[in-house]
């Protein structure tokens, strides 16, 4: 069997993966390999093809392909490795190494590898998994395979479309099939709220005319060979169907966009520690996982708003990786779990030392307006004018406001003003 | 927008935060006496633009013969006149370009009048 030797192993080229490649080598690990499942690199990337990208990572408003063109040719310029069209399919342990087990144009090949950055992406939800019923008939797409046919290979989805869910690639959807002149007839969404930016709603939506049904929910598909309509009930606050409400919206098309899950299966079954409120890896604050030496980044560790966190996020899995290739441990500390505290959806990392700068990313779980986000144990909280479900918090801690903390845990929580 | 109050509320687009903007506009209908909600100056001046002259980044793909993919993604150099997207579209999907095409590439110099260019935004080698 074929085997490639690396210092760093970077799974994915989608933006954490190339930013995550390239600091591994700015930062002097020797030699960084770097996997991709598709032919060309650039995760999502070039097929998002909005503007809106790179404005905190590269101070630029950039579209998508534009984006993956300079963090391509930074990576390239530095000598790193890449290997495309190949698929990792199992996460080993060998001799002290770690090892990806590859599908490669070569046939199979495994990856020996000091140290292994996870930046593998997400994977969008399917009608099947959000409960629609129904034939299987042609016209059901997940939006980011529209997108796909739309603006990697010119072809139109359908001309009459709903969209179900309204996360952010939803939204932008909709606005592609109205410029290219197709009839959008509404996003629906479940929840009182957007699952999408607020901008994305204004940009997307309002500009256009397309109208967004809230608490509606779509609950079967009509149509034998292509779809013909869809069927659409009110929803009430525990999101119950409300009897009587419901009603058909004749269209030839279903776009799905209902939310992302972290690709992280191969590590689950590698054995790395889970987190049920972000469906992936748990972390520490250098972004390693339960599996020492194996580290996460980008919508494989929790799904972004932005791309540039993801990139920032494989950067900082790189500089961790970068480290451990200079020395046996990267560190001897004691980890603290990081607890949510009221309206706390998510946090990352999961554990911290309280000995560094820690970036958190965090998600509310209700929509909430004038509030604080605290850490009580070390008496620092942020001042919050608003915080959704859809929007991503960040947040820094710092060495020095750390060492107010005694033993044990931390708590993020959002508290109302006193 | 409610007329008779004067009141507009709109949410700024210029970055992912997403400000709720109300503003009281004054007699002239195209001017604003009035701003809250914005987090930075930088939402002032989109509802400034907004009220004005509301314009857009389009972004379109064009068709590309002998590519490796049949179209290639585009967009407008500059915001273009939000009622002129439509239109700005259909005159896009007539090109045709030949492939190699390269990121940053003219597709068309001054689009419908409005002194914007159309520039590619991703590389299409030719097909093998």
């Amino acid at each position: 069997m074929k085997k490639v030797l690396s210092d760093v192993l970077v799974l994915g080229a989608g933006a954490a993966g190339l930013a995550a490649a390239s600091k591994a080598r700015e930062l002097g690990a020797p030699n960084v390999v770097l996997l991709d499942e598709k032919e060309e690199p650039g995760g999502v990337l070039p097929q998002c093809i909005h503007p809106g990208f790179g404005l905190h990572y590269l101070k630029e408003d950039l579209t998508g392909p534009e984006f993956a063109i300079r963090l391509f040719e930074r990576t390239r310029s530095l000598g790193v490795k890449v290997f495309n069209s190949t698929y990792a399919m199992e996460l080993l342990a060998h001799k002290g190494r770690r090892v990806a087990r590859a599908v490669t144009p070569e046939g199979i090949t495994e990856f020996h590898s000091k140290t292994v950055i996870f930046a593998t992406g997400a994977r969008e939800k399917n009608s099947f998994e959000i409960g629609i019923v129904g034939h299987r008939p042609a016209g059901v797409y997940t939006a980011g395979e529209a997108q796909t046919m739309m603006d990697l290979h010119g072809a139109m989805p359908g001309q009459e479309a709903v969209i179900i869910g309204s996360g952010d690639v939803g939204l932008i959807m909709a606005r592609r099939l109205a410029l290219q002149g197709a009839d959008v007839k509404a996003v629906v969404e479940m929840l009182p709220y957007s699952g999408g930016l607020a901008r994305n709603v204004q940009q997307c939506l309002f500009d256009f005319g397309i109208p967004l049904y809230l608490s509606h929910k779509a609950t079967k598909i009509l149509g034998k060979r292509r779809v013909k309509a869809v069927e659409i009930v009110k929803v009430g606050d525990r999101l119950e169907e409300k009897p009587g409400t419901e009603f058909e919206m004749r269209c030839d098309t279903i776009i799905v966009s209902a939310g992302l899950t972290p690709r992280v299966e191969l590590l689950e079954k590698a054995g790395a520690r889970m987190d049920p409120a972000t469906r992936s890896v748990a972390v520490n604050e250098l972004l390693e996982t339960s599996i020492p030496r194996v580290f996460a980044a980008g919508n494989a560790l929790t799904i972004n708003d932005l791309v540039d966190y993801a990139a920032m996020q494989g950067e900082a899995a790189a500089k961790s990786a970068a480290g451990l290739t200079q020395s046996r441990r990267l560190s001897s500390d004691r980890w603290r779990p990081v607890v949510k505290g009221r309206n706390t959806r998510l946090v990352v990392p999961q554990y911290v030392s309280g000995r560094r700068e820690v970036s958190f990313y965090g998600r509310v779980m209700q929509p909430e307006e004038d509030v604080y986000l605290k850490v009580p144990e070390i008496e620092v909280e942020f001042r919050q004018l608003r915080v959704k479900p859809a929007e991503m918090l960040t947040f820094t801690i710092t060495s020095k406001e750390f060492r107010k903390l005694k033993e044990g845990k931390i708590t993020v929580t959002i508290e109302p003003k006193q | 927008m409610n007329q008779e109050t004067g009141k507009l509320r709109m949410i700024c687009i210029v970055c992912p935060l997403g400000c709720e903007l109300e503003m009281e506009t004054g007699r002239e209908p195209k001017q604003i006496v009035n701003i809250k909600g914005s987090r930075c100056f930088k939402g002032i001046e989109y509802a400034a633009r907004e009220v004005a002259d509301p314009r857009r980044v389009l972004m379109a793909v064009v068709k590309v013969r002998d590519g490796h993919l049949p179209v290639v993604s585009v967009k407008t150099d500059e915001p273009i006149p939000k009622r002129m997207l439509l239109d700005a579209v259909k005159a896009i999907s007539r090109i045709e370009m030949e492939a190699p095409v390269k990121a940053g590439d003219i597709v068309i110099g001054n689009l419908m009048g409005t002194g914007a260019r159309v520039v590619a935004t991703n590389n299409m080698r030719k097909a093998d």
